[in-house]
């Protein structure tokens, strides 16, 4: 079966680690948000991502769990602090 | 009519959403500023640059507003939160209410301020006079609200 490609938006803190603000993921099929989430933490190396990190699908938060689909775009959400 | 732009570039226009929530059947509105403070911490700062996941952010925000309406029935609920750098006293953050009564136009305009801090996809990282710069963490979820 064809790979999914999915986008990983990082913000704040997380686009530190990483060193980057986008991923661009090919995943196999049947993969979940928890997968996109893992990869990022790999690319963050030894400075790791930041404690308590939400996740969001397609703009709206998601679980770990979530299948993702070819063309979703997965954000790794550091503590937010709006306000 | 357009969707209005809530998370907005420039800084935050409280007099229109008041003229926003404005109307014949309302008899109380309340306003909230969220500025940008000169300590935090025990640290001087000198300014916050707010950083958001933009499309998601003018999303939750939108939902929050509709939130509060649905569960006090008769509010108007109109908000903006500011990105970029501000300045210490800045507003960073506005919410106008209106109901007809006074209770329901503070607990709407608090109720929206409580879930944007505990759900905007928004950063900040505090400049200090020594010239270095901190992302801070908000508020365990555990202490939302307070």
């Amino acid at each position: 079966m064809a790979q999914m490609h999915v986008d990983v938006l990082l913000f704040a803190s997380a686009a530190e680690a990483v060193g980057a603000p986008r991923l661009t993921l090919a995943l196999e099929p049947g993969a979940v948000v928890g997968d996109a989430v893992q990869a990022a933490r790999d690319r963050a190396g030894a400075v790791g991502l930041p404690d308590g990190v939400l996740v969001a699908r397609n703009e709206a938060y998601a679980r770990l769990d979530d299948l993702l689909g070819d063309g979703d775009e997965v954000a790794i959400i550091p503590p937010v602090a709006g306000g | 009519m357009s969707t209005p732009q809530r998370i907005v570039d420039r800084p935050v226009d409280l007099a229109g959403l008041v003229a926003s929530v404005t109307h014949p059947g309302a008899g109380a509105i309340v306003t909230f500023a969220g500025t940008v403070r000169d300590r935090n911490q025990g640290q001087a700062v000198t300014g916050i640059e707010y950083s958001a996941y933009r499309s998601m952010a003018e999303r939750e925000l939108a939902a929050i507003l509709v939130e509060a309406e649905q569960r006090l029935p008769g509010l108007r609920a109109a908000a903006e939160h500011r990105v970029g750098t501000l300045d210490v006293g800045e507003p960073s953050v506005a919410i106008a209410t209106s109901h007809p009564h006074r209770a329901e136009a503070y607990e709407g305009n608090r109720y929206v301020i409580e879930e944007l801090k505990r759900r905007l996809p928004v950063w900040k990282r505090e400049l200090y006079v020594d010239g270095t710069r901190e992302w801070v963490a908000a508020a365990p979820a555990v202490e939302a609200g307070r």
